[in-house]
C-alpha cells in the first residue's frame, strides 16, 4: 500500500500518517491504567470459586481479615450495603458483582482482600475458605438445552433491549435468547434439491488475552465516582454504574486512556463495578488489576456448534439452507444474547439463497462468561459455512472458487434477513483472492511424507444496529484543533483516523490535531468501542462536527467581513481584539434501523457490510500432522481506506490472532470444571515463528458510499476466512476433514493414521 | 525485611529500598516511577517486563531486584533521543496498542548489537520470546531491518 510522508500534504485521508501517539509508545510514556497510582490507593485481590456450581454454604474471611496489612476483606454482604440488588449486565442483569448465594463457574469472584501492599493483599486471599453444597453442573451447550443443571433459576434480562422483555422471569432453562429467522419455505426446498448436505461444526472456547491485562481503579468521595479504566465502553460504564448505585450520570466519571489491547474484552462492566463499590465501602482509591491467569476466569470467546444443511440444484445453485447454532455463553449472559441475534442471521453466509430458517441459542453453562471477540461471533459462523461449503463443492465436483462465485450474493440481492446488500464488494473481493491465489495456475502437490494444499474463504458480517456516537471539535484561537470523542484507542488507531477526518474538513494536517481520550465529564456519549463500529460512526460524527466547527468560522468570517480564506486566528482577533475565544462543533451519528420481525426478517439489517476472506498454502507432515503454512493471503472491503498503512496493519493483525484460534488456542477444561491452562506457558498464543512464511493483506478498492470519505470499520475483517481457508487446504493436502477447532496436529495425525 | 541496594539506573547512581521478594518491575515502578517495563503474563514468556542488566535483557517481572545490586540497569526510558531502533518502529508501523513495544525495542537493540544485518529468520528466531497480541510481527521485523540500515548508515 502506498505510505506518504508528508506532514503538510492534503488530502489528509487516504494518507499513511504514523500514529499520532507513536513517540509516546516507542519511548514507554503512552498512559495506560496499569501505570496509575493514587494517593492512599487500595489494591484489591480477588478470591475466587473452586466448584463449578454450587450454593455457598460458608465464607470464612477470619484469618485473611486478621492478617497485619489487611485493611478490610469484602464478600456480597457488604456490597449489598452499597447496591442493594447488585446485579449487572448488557442484555442481562445477571452478574452479582460478588456472588451471592451461589457459584456459577470455577474462578468466580467470591470475596476481595484490599490492603495497601497488594502481596498482602494476596497472601490474605490464600488465608479465605469458603465451603460449597456443589449441584450438577453443564458445561456443553448442546447439553444446556436440555439438562437438568439449571444455571440461573429466573432469567433477568436487562430493560434495555426490547426484544428481550418476554423472556422476563423465564424459569428452569439456561437458553438465554433463541433467534429465529425464517425466509421462503427451506423444508420444501430441501425435498425439490437435486442433493442435500448436511455437517457439524465447533469451535472451542479461548481467551483474548490483551497483553495489558484488565485493570481498573475508582476513587470516591460520598456523592461522586472517577472510575478510571481500560474500558472499550467507557458511556455504558457511566450509565451501567449510575444505574446500579441509583445516581444521576453525572455523579459518574468514566476515564479511560490508550488501552493495551482490547478485542472485544473490555467491553461492559469488568472490574469497574467492584472497585466502585469498593471504594464506597472503604473511602479510598481502590485498584484492582488482574494477572493473566485471572483473565481467563473473567470473559472468554464463545465455543459453539453449528449444524448446517443445504439443498443444491443441478447446476450448483444452493436453494435452501438450515442453520442451527448453539452459542455456550458460560455462566453469565455478557453480550452473548446480541452475538446469538446479531450475528445468527449471517448464519447462513454471503450466499443468494432462496429458502433459508436459522436458529441461534445463546446458552448458560458452568464455565466463564464468553462475549464478543474480533468478530462477535462471525469467524464461528464462517468457520462452520465455508467448510459446509468447501465439502459441497468437492462432493459435486465443482471448483471451490467457482461454486462460491455461482452462488455468492450479488449487490443489490436480498441477504438471509431480506436487507439487500449494498456496498459489500463480495464479488471483488473474492475476484482478487483468486488471482492472488494463481488459482487458475497448477498447484504443486507436495511429495512424500509432505504433502501440500490450498483453500480458500469468505465472509461476512453486519454492523451492529442502531448505535450512536457524538463528538465534538474544538478550533482555538491560534487555530489549533482539539476533538473529543468517547471511543477507546487500544491500538486501532482511532486517535490517527479521527485527527485525519477532522483535518480533512478543517484543512489541517492530522499530526497538528490534538484527540481527547474518553472522559465522561468532558468527551461525548458514545456505544462502544467494539464490532468495527467506530470508523464509521464516530467517524462520521466527527465529520459532522468538524463541518458544524467549519461553517461556524465561515459564519463569523462573514459576519466580521472578512475574506472566505481569511486565516483561523485573524478572526478570533478580530472578534475579540486578541488571541481570544473557541469555536466548537457538534456532530452525532445515528443509522437508521429497522428491527426484525417474528420470522427474524428486516429490510434495514445493518448500516454497513464487512466482507473479509482469506487463501492459504500450507505443507502437512503426513507423519507428525504438523501443519506449515507457506502462503496466507487475506483481502477485505473496508471501503475507501482512511489510513492505508493501519488499515494493512488492522487486516494482518485479525489474520495472525485468528491463526492462533486455529492451529493452536483452547482453553482447556477438567471433568469438574477447572480450567488447566491459564497462562501463557500452556496456553499459546502466537508467536513471531508462527507466521506464515509469506503473507499479503490487501483492501479492494471499494467504497462506503455512507462512510466518513468513503470509509468503514476493518477490525475483525481479516478474521472471518482464516479457520476455514486453513481446514479446506488441509483437506485439500490430505484428504482430510477437520470439523472441530483448533486444527492441531494430533487432531490432524489422529485421522491421517 | 527491606534493605537498601545501589545500582545504575539509565546512566545515574541510584539507590532504593527493596524487599526481597520484590521483582525488578516492581522497583522500578514504585521507586523510580518508570513504567515502560511492564508486567503482563508475570511468567517471563511475553517480554512485556524487558529490562537490561549489565547489558543483557531479563524479564523484569521475574528477576529479584536485590539481584540488581551494583549493577547497570537500563530500561526504555533511558535514552533522551529517539534511536535508529524507535525511529524505524515509528516509520514502519510497528505496533498498535504499544504494551509490547518497549519489550521489541530493547530485544531488537541487543539483536543488532550481536547480528547487525539480520535475516528474517534470524529475527524471527530472536524475537521470539516477545509476544504481541495485535500481532503486529510483519511489520515488526520490517522496522527490525530498518533499524538496521539505519544504523549501519550511521
Amino acid at each position: 500500500m502506498k505510505r506518504a510522508t508528508q506532514s503538510t500534504e492534503t488530502p489528509q485521508v487516504g494518507r499513511s500518517v504514523p500514529r499520532l501517539e507513536s513517540w509516546l509508545k516507542v519511548t514507554g510514556r503512552a498512559e495506560y491504567v496499569h501505570n496509575l497510582r493514587l494517593p492512599g490507593m487500595l489494591y484489591g485481590k480477588i478470591f475466587r470459586s473452586t466448584v463449578a456450581h454450587g450454593r455457598i454454604k460458608r465464607i470464612d474471611v477470619a484469618a485473611a481479615q486478621a492478617l497485619a496489612g489487611v485493611y478490610r476483606v469484602v464478600t456480597s454482604r457488604e456490597v449489598r450495603e452499597v447496591i442493594p440488588d447488585p446485579y449487572y449486565g448488557p442484555a442481562f442483569h445477571d452478574q452479582p458483582i460478588l456472588a451471592i448465594d451461589k457459584v456459577r463457574y470455577v474462578g468466580e469472584p467470591v470475596a476481595v482482600v484490599l490492603a495497601s501492599d497488594p502481596h498482602v493483599a494476596e497472601e490474605a486471599v490464600h488465608l479465605i475458605t469458603a465451603e460449597y453444597e456443589e449441584l450438577p453442573a453443564v458445561y456443553d451447550e448442546v447439553e444446556a438445552m436440555t439438562s437438568k443443571a439449571i444455571v440461573h433459576e429466573v432469567l433477568r434480562p436487562a430493560g434495555t433491549f426490547p426484544d428481550l422483555k418476554h423472556l422476563k422471569d423465564r424459569k428452569n432453562t439456561n437458553v438465554a435468547l433463541e433467534f429465529r429467522l425464517r425466509r421462503g419455505n427451506a423444508e420444501k426446498a430441501f425435498r425439490d434439491a437435486h442433493r442435500v448436505f448436511e455437517h457439524r461444526f465447533s469451535t472451542q472456547q479461548v481467551m483474548h488475552t490483551p497483553l495489558e491485562p484488565l485493570v481498573s481503579v475508582a476513587e470516591s468521595t460520598e456523592s461522586s465516582l472517577t472510575i478510571h479504566t481500560a474500558s472499550q465502553s467507557p458511556s455504558f460504564v457511566r450509565i451501567e454504574i449510575a444505574r446500579l448505585l441509583g445516581w444521576p450520570e453525572n455523579k459518574v466519571r468514566v476515564r479511560v486512556p490508550f488501552l493495551g489491547g482490547g478485542f472485544g474484552a473490555k467491553l461492559y462492566i469488568k472490574l469497574e463495578a467492584l472497585v466502585s463499590v469498593l471504594s464506597l465501602l472503604a473511602r479510598r482509591p481502590v485498584k484492582i488489576s488482574l494477572t493473566m491467569e485471572e483473565q481467563f476466569f473473567t470473559i472468554t470467546k464463545h465455543a459453539s456448534t453449528f449444524r448446517i444443511k443445504s439443498g443444491v440444484s443441478k447446476e450448483g445453485r444452493i436453494l435452501a439452507r438450515e442453520c442451527e447454532v448453539w452459542w455456550n455463553g458460560g455462566a453469565y449472559a455478557d453480550i452473548g444474547p446480541r452475538v446469538t441475534q446479531k450475528s445468527g442471521f449471517t448464519a447462513p453466509g454471503p450466499y443468494d439463497i432462496e429458502h433459508v430458517a436459522v436458529d441461534s441459542y445463546a446458552l448458560y453453562t458452568n464455565l466463564p462468561p464468553a462475549g464478543a471477540l474480533r468478530g462477535f461471533g462471525i469467524p464461528q459462523l464462517v468457520w462452520a459455512y465455508e467448510g459446509h461449503t468447501d465439502l459441497m463443492a468437492r462432493e459435486l465436483g465443482i471448483d471451490p472458487i467457482e461454486f462460491r462465485r455461482r452462488n455468492l450474493l450479488r449487490e443489490g440481492r436480498p441477504q438471509a434477513t431480506g436487507t439487500v446488500m449494498k456496498d459489500a464488494a463480495l464479488e471483488k473481493v473474492l475476484e482478487r483472492i483468486s488471482v492472488l491465489m494463481e488459482w487458475g495456475k497448477p498447484f504443486d502437490r507436495g511429495a512424500g511424507t509432505i504433502r501440500k494444499g490450498r483453500g480458500i474463504a469468505i465472509g461476512f458480517k453486519a454492523c451492529v444496529s442502531p448505535t450512536t456516537s457524538l463528538a465534538a471539535v474544538n478550533v482555538n484561537a491560534d487555530g489549533s484543533c482539539i476533538v473529543y470523542c468517547s471511543t477507546a484507542d487500544m491500538g486501532q488507531g482511532s486517535d490517527t483516523a479521527m485527527a485525519q477526518i477532522a483535518g480533512e474538513v478543517l484543512h489541517m494536517a492530522a499530526e497538528s490535531i490534538t484527540v481527547v481520550h474518553s472522559d465522561t465529564d468532558v468527551t461525548p456519549y458514545d456505544m462502544a468501542t467494539l464490532g468495527s463500529r467506530s470508523l464509521f460512526h464516530m467517524g462520521n460524527a466527527v465529520k459532522l462536527a468538524a463541518e458544524d466547527a467549519l461553517s461556524k468560522l465561515n459564519v463569523l468570517r462573514k459576519e466580521l467581513g472578512l475574506a472566505a480564506d481569511c486565516p483561523i486566528p485573524d478572526i478570533f482577533k478580530k472578534k475579540y481584539g486578541m488571541q481570544a475565544g473557541n469555536v466548537a462543533g457538534a456532530g452525532s451519528y445515528i443509522p437508521s434501523y429497522k428491527s426484525p420481525d417474528a420470522n427474524g426478517l428486516t429490510d434495514n439489517a445493518t448500516p454497513f457490510w464487512m466482507v473479509g476472506a482469506s487463501g492459504v498454502e500450507l505443507e502437512v507432515d503426513t507423519e507428525t500432522g504438523k501443519v506449515r503454512l507457506t502462503r496466507l493471503v487475506n483481502v477485505a472491503d473496508v471501503g475507501t481506506p482512511i489510513n492505508p498503512k493501519i488499515v494493512e496493519t488492522q487486516i494482518s493483525g485479525a489474520a495472525i490472532m485468528q491463526l492462533g484460534f486455529t492451529l493452536h488456542e483452547k482453553m482447556q477444561f477438567d471433568a469438574q470444571g477447572q480450567l488447566r491452562n491459564a497462562s501463557f506457558a500452556e496456553y499459546k498464543i502466537p508467536g513471531m515463528l508462527d507466521l506464515p512464511a509469506s503473507m499479503v493483506n490487501e483492501a479492494v478498492v471499494a467504497e462506503q458510499k455512507t462512510g466518513p470519505f468513503g470509509g468503514k470499520g476493518v477490525g475483525e475483517s481479516g478474521t472471518f476466512g482464516v479457520s476455514p481457508a486453513i481446514a479446506n487446504a488441509i483437506h485439500d493436502a490430505v484428504g482430510v476433514r477437520l470439523t472441530a477447532l483448533p486444527l492441531s496436529a494430533e487432531s490432524i495425525w489422529e485421522k491421517l493414521k | 525485611m527491606r534493605r537498601e541496594i545501589q545500582f545504575q539506573l539509565n546512566g545515574r547512581e541510584v539507590s532504593a529500598q527493596v524487599a526481597p521478594h520484590e521483582s525488578l518491575v516492581e522497583v522500578l515502578r514504585e521507586s523510580f516511577g518508570l513504567y515502560g517495563a511492564r508486567e503482563s503474563c508475570g511468567q517471563g514468556m511475553c517480554g512485556c517486563c524487558t529490562v537490561v542488566v549489565d547489558g543483557r535483557a531479563v524479564s523484569g517481572c521475574l528477576y529479584l531486584a536485590t539481584l540488581a545490586e551494583g549493577a547497570s540497569v537500563s530500561t526504555i526510558e533511558g535514552n533522551e533521543e529517539l534511536d535508529a531502533v524507535q525511529q524505524a518502529f515509528i516509520e514502519s508501523g510497528a505496533f498498535q496498542c504499544g504494551f509490547c513495544t518497549p519489550g521489541f525495542i530493547l530485544m531488537t537493540r541487543q539483536l543488532l548489537d550481536e547480528q547487525p544485518d539480520p535475516d528474517d529468520e534470524a529475527i524471527k528466531h530472536y524475537l521470539s520470546g516477545n509476544l504481541c497480541r495485535c500481532a503486529a510481527y510483519p511489520e515488526i521485523i520490517e522496522a527490525v531491518k530498518l533499524a538496521a540500515r539505519k544504523r549501519r548508515k550511521a
